[in-house]
Parts: C-alpha cells; sequence; structure tokens
C-alpha cells in the first residue's frame, strides 16, 4: 500500500467542479457545459494516470484527515477500482459530448441543473468505488442516487413517476445495505473494509453473519436492478430525458455490481463465502433475469424500452458472472461491466438522436433510417452487434469468458441460458435491423447530429471493436492483477 | 421463545417498526403515504444503531477524569455519529421524494398511484 493523494483526485474534482458549475450557471447558463467538460477532461487524465500507477506500483491509499485506518475513513484503490473509475469517467465524458445540443433541446430550463447534477452522479460513483470504508460507502450510495433520482425526474411529463418509484425502491435497497453494514458492525466492531475482511474468518458459521450477508447483497441487487429486484427500471429509463438515459444506464447499474464483487470476493474469504449459499443464488436469479428480460425485450414496441429490458438482462451476465464466482466467469464478469457500459451507452445515444430529430420512438418508425443517418446507425449496428455477441466485438468476449466460467463450475443449465439468450437478443435486434435498413418513406427528413454527439457515437461504437480485438492484452494485463489472488487463472 | 424478547425487546421493536414501514411503502396507494412509510423503515435502521450501541449506566464519550480509562463507562460514540450521517440522508431523500410529489402533482393532479397511473396511459394513448 503506497501513501498517495490520487485517489481523492477524481472526487474532489468533481465536487469542485459542480459547486462552480452551480457558482457560473447563475451568471452564464451556457457555461456549464464547458465547466462540466473540463471538470471531465481532467477527472478523466487524472483516473488514466492512476490506472496506470496502481498496475505499475501496485495498490494506493489515502487516510482522510490523516487518520489511519480503521479509525480514520480510508479511500483504497486496487487494480479494479482503477479499471471501474476509468470506465465511469470515460463513459461519461464520451456521453457529455452529445449532451451539448441535447440538454440544450430537451430540458432547456434545467441546463445549469442537469450539468451540477451530472457531476454529483459521478462524484457519488467514483466516492463508491474508491472508498475503503463500508459506511462511507454507503454514504457515497447515496449521494449518487440522490442525483440520480432528480436526472431521471428531468425530463418527460411522467419521468417525475418513474423517478419517484426508483426513489422509494433504491432508498429501499440502500437501507437494506445499511442493515447490512450494522450487522457486520455489531459483529466486528470495524467499518474499514481491509480490516473487517481480516477479523470475519474467524467468525464463519456466526448465523448473524449470514443475515448480514443477505441483506447486503439485497439491498445491492436492487440497486443493480437484478431479477427480481428490476421492477423500477424500464420506467424510470424509458421516461428520462436521453442524456439521462444513456449516463444513468451504462454506469450506474455497474458500479453497483461492483460493490457486489468487492464485498462478495475482497471482504470475505472463500471459506467464509462457502458457507453462505450467496453465491449459487445470485446466479440462478440472474440466469433466469437474462431470459424474462430478453423475452420482455422482444415484447416492446417502443424501441428505447426494448434497450431497458435488454438491460435487465445484460445487468444479469454480470450477475451470473458474479454468482459462478470462477476466476473465467469473474473476468466475464469484470469484461462485461465496460463492454456492456460502451455498447449500452453508445444504443441509448442514438435512439436519443433519433427522438430529437424526429420524435419517433416506435420500433416501426425506425424504418429506413439507417439510409438517412448512416454514420449514426453504423455506430447503432456496431453496439447491436456486440450486444447479441457476435466476434470479434466485446460483447462477445465476455459471454465466452461467462461461459467458460459457467464449464469451470460445471452449471450446465446456466451455461445453455448464457449461450441461448445470444438468440433471444439476436430476436430483437435484427428485426430492428431489417426495419432500420429498409427503403425510408420520401418523407423522412433526418440527417446525422451534430459534430460532438457524431464523434460520441463513433467512438463508443469504434470501442466496441476495439476493445473485443485487444481484449487478451486487456484481461492480461489489466483484469487479471486486478481480482483476488485465490481467484486469479494459472498459466495465463 | 420468551427469552428472545425479554432481552432483545428494543431489537424486536424495530423490526416491528420496519415492516409497518415496508408496509407503508408497498401497499399505500398514495404517493406522499409511500413516503412517509420510507422514512419510518429508515428510522427504524436509524435506531437499530442506536440500540446496539446504549449501555446502562454509561456517560457520554467525553473523557472524564473520575472515570479514566474505564470502557464500560462510555456510550459508544461510532453509531451515534453515523446515525447522524444516515439522518442527514434521510432527510436530504425526503426531500428529493417530495420535490418530485410537487412535480408529479402539477402534472396530473393527483398523488393517488391508481389515478396517476391511469392519466398517464390516457395520454400516451391519445
Amino acid at each position: 500500500m503506497i501513501e498517495s493523494t490520487l485517489p481523492i483526485g477524481v472526487p474532489l474534482l468533481l465536487l469542485g467542479g459542480a459547486i462552480v458549475t452551480v457558482g457560473a450557471g447563475l451568471v452564464r447558463r451556457s457555461a456549464a457545459w464547458p465547466i462540466t467538460l473540463v471538470v471531465l477532461v481532467l477527472s478523466a487524465l487524472v483516473s488514466v494516470r492512476q490506472l496506470l500507477v496502481v498496475l505499475a506500483e501496485g495498490p494506493l491509499t489515502h487516510r482522510l484527515g490523516g487518520w489511519p485506518p480503521p479509525i480514520g475513513i480510508e479511500f483504497a484503490v486496487d487494480g479494479l477500482s482503477a479499471f471501474v473509475t476509468s470506465v465511469v469517467v470515460v463513459i461519461a465524458l464520451l456521453v457529455l459530448l452529445y449532451a451539448r445540443d441535447a440538454v440544450r433541446r430537451e430540458t432547456p430550463e434545467e441546463e445549469v441543473p442537469f450539468f451540477a447534477l451530472l457531476q454529483v452522479l459521478l462524484l457519488g460513483l467514483t466516492g463508491m468505488v474508491l472508498t475503503g470504508d463500508l459506511f462511507n460507502l454507503y454514504v457515497f450510495f447515496e449521494i449518487s442516487s440522490l442525483a440520480g433520482y432528480a436526472l431521471v425526474g428531468l425530463g418527460s411529463r411522467e419521468a417525475p413517476v418513474s423517478a419517484f418509484r426508483y426513489l422509494l425502491l433504491g432508498s429501499l435497497g440502500a437501507s437494506f445495505y445499511l442493515m447490512g453494514v450494522g450487522y457486520l458492525y455489531v459483529l466486528t466492531g470495524s467499518l474499514n473494509m481491509a480490516d473487517v475482511a481480516s477479523i470475519l474468518p474467524g467468525l464463519i458459521g456466526n448465523p448473524t453473519l449470514t443475515i448480514a450477508m443477505t441483506m447486503m447483497v439485497a439491498g445491492l441487487s436492487l440497486k443493480m436492478a437484478l431479477f427480481p429486484l428490476h421492477g423500477w427500471l424500464p420506467d424510470a429509463y424509458t421516461y428520462a430525458s436521453s442524456t439521462a438515459t444513456a449516463v444513468i444506464a451504462p454506469i450506474m447499474t455497474k458500479v453497483s455490481a461492483y460493490v457486489l464483487i468487492r464485498v462478495l470476493f475482497f471482504v470475505c474469504d472463500p471459506a467464509l463465502r462457502a458457507t453462505i449459499p450467496v453465491g449459487s443464488t445470485v446466479a440462478w436469479l440472474a440466469a433466469t433475469g437474462i431470459v424474462v428480460g430478453s423475452v420482455m425485450a422482444i415484447a416492446q414496441s417502443d424501441v428505447k424500452r426494448m434497450l431497458a429490458y435488454s438491460s435487465v438482462a445484460q445487468v444479469a451476465y454480470i450477475g451470473v458472472g458474479i454468482g459462478l464466482g470462477t476466476p473465467f466467469a469473474l473476468i466475464g464478469a469484470t469484461l462485461h461491466i465496460l463492454s456492456h457500459a460502451t455498447m449500452k451507452s453508445c444504443l441509448f445515444l442514438v435512439t436519443g438522436s433519433v427522438q430529437l430529430q424526429t420524435g419517433r420512438r416506435s420500433l416501426h418508425s425506425y424504418e429506413g433510417l439507417g439510409r438517412v443517418m448512416p454514420w449514426t446507425f453504423a455506430g447503432f449496428t456496431l453496439a447491436a452487434l456486440a450486444m447479441i455477441g457476435i466476434p470479434p466485438t466485446a460483447g462477445f468476449f465476455s459471454k465466452w469468458y461467462l461461459v467458460l466460467g459457467g464449464i469451470n463450475a460445471g452449471e450446465w443449465p446456466i451455461v445453455l441460458i448464457v449461450v441461448a439468450s445470444s438468440l433471444l437478443t439476436a430476436g430483437y435486434f435484427f428485426r430492428l435491423m431489417e426495419k432500420i435498413y429498409a427503403n425510408p418513406s420520401p418523407s423522412l427528413k433526418a440527417n446525422d447530429p451534430g459534430m460532438l454527439a457524431r464523434i460520441s457515437i463513433m467512438a463508443l461504437g469504434a470501442g466496441v471493436l476495439v476493445l473485443g480485438v485487444a481484449n487478451f492484452w486487456f484481461v492480461g494485463e489489466v483484469l487479471q492483477p486486478a481480482l483476488p489472488a485465490t481467484l486469479r487463472l494459472t498459466g495465463m | 421463545m420468551i427469552d428472545l424478547f425479554i432481552g432483545r425487546w428494543p431489537y424486536v421493536l424495530t423490526v416491528v417498526l420496519m415492516l409497518i414501514g415496508l408496509y407503508g411503502m408497498l401497499v399505500k396507494e398514495n404517493f406522499l403515504k409511500k413516503l412517509i412509510g420510507m422514512n419510518i423503515f429508515q428510522s427504524a435502521i436509524i435506531l437499530f444503531f442506536i440500540v446496539h450501541a446504549f449501555k446502562w449506566g454509561a456517560t457520554v464519550p467525553v473523557y472524564d477524569h473520575h472515570l479514566g480509562d474505564a470502557v464500560e463507562a462510555y456510550i459508544n460514540p461510532i453509531p451515534h455519529g453515523l446515525m447522524l450521517t444516515a439522518i442527514v440522508v434521510s432527510v436530504a431523500t425526503t426531500g428529493v421524494g417530495l420535490a418530485l410529489l410537487v412535480r408529479i402533482y402539477r402534472a396530473f393532479g393527483t398523488l393517488e398511484e391508481p389515478q396517476v397511473l391511469e392519466r398517464m396511459q390516457s395520454r400516451n394513448r391519445s
């Protein structure tokens, strides 16, 4: 552990950015976007630098206020948290390029609050990832959630209703997590993750521990929208403004998934995990979620809602990886955090652009759009192919690792579901593709969105391909060192 | 069975409070009542932490020369500190929830869930 100020860099930048944005926004409304852009570029640089330092030199820590853990709050960065931080900030930066015109047109009154809230959201999410303290994680959890509810509540007339339901269920999830932390504190007298991890092995077989872990996993699953706790997600994504969806959909559920990995694989050790039947429960629920999410996606006629249900299915892939808990499955889960964030943000940006240009949302009205918006739909097609899992896109490899993990664990039904679900995904995306590249009706007036939006869509689309091609390097250099030593592949 | 309640009745009460809150959130149809249910639920968790930190015959956790270093003479301050934060979080959540309710009321003219859903549907159809 090396003492460094790098871990608090990103959250502090975002906190400062949010305050400056509100202040500058009072004077000039149009200043909000450039300030946010500068802050996010800086945060992206810091997070990538942090990742490189962690990979080269090992984990970093920062003691807030100089108090040593376990009494003080500690920010601890290892490979996994540095990786997830970079994913969060870079995806948000790419979506921000699209956001300038979209926010101005969709929610013109709320431009300043939107960008300020966006930074608060990212502050909460990066804080959740970087902190080494269980209670501090809860506080960041709520910061990100509150900003998330407000962002989802902007947008259409129906948005506040879905945001309110999201708020009720989200608070319930956070409360369950807090209750779990409470039980852990009663048992161990500590809140520092590393400290709790060193105390827990002595408590194997204690029934209170089972209750604590169950409560934490239930709370996190709710925020992660893991089946059957996904009820809030489709409405929230459908009615929110396109930018809000494009930021929240790819990132927020993934950070909850990260916390689940952190709690189950870093705080608990393998002997302890074996005594608590959480893993197999999560794996089976997630496998059901893959099927239910995909089938519901096929049944939708609204494209945005279809993508929302497909998010339920895709998050469930991560759930399967976490539940199986074998080395390959965990690589699959962590790689899917990145690949799904890339493809889903790309897809939501395209549906957002279409809605802004033509006001169309239903599947049938997408007819011929691929001919008049060629660049946009090139990105869309790449991302859709990755969602189905066609090589050499990123989506193929994360599913590949999941299947390998399932085979290692001997869970054949789950392997079958993961493979077969590609067919279901292909079902709803090919139906859409067919419409998109049909001949347009002459009355169709639309073209590619502005330069910035086009850059962000193309960058994400290309990212899907690059990640797929570079995945062996990526898994070997970044993800392998990030996982706990007992869960690394041998001979790779 | 009775032993379970005698030593631990404050914990049993917090669980009862949690269930009341959960009932309000899930069963009541008025959005405001759901929000109140959420508040009750959060209060139950706050009380759970406080009950756990409480000791008979102990005093505030400020160093006292008469008591010295005797640990059992002071109440554990950490859960209290944590719950101060949790109370702030709960107030903020309620604030955001109320703000959303104002927007819902302005858009639909009611806070009854079935009516709001009905009006959402009829708008989508037209």
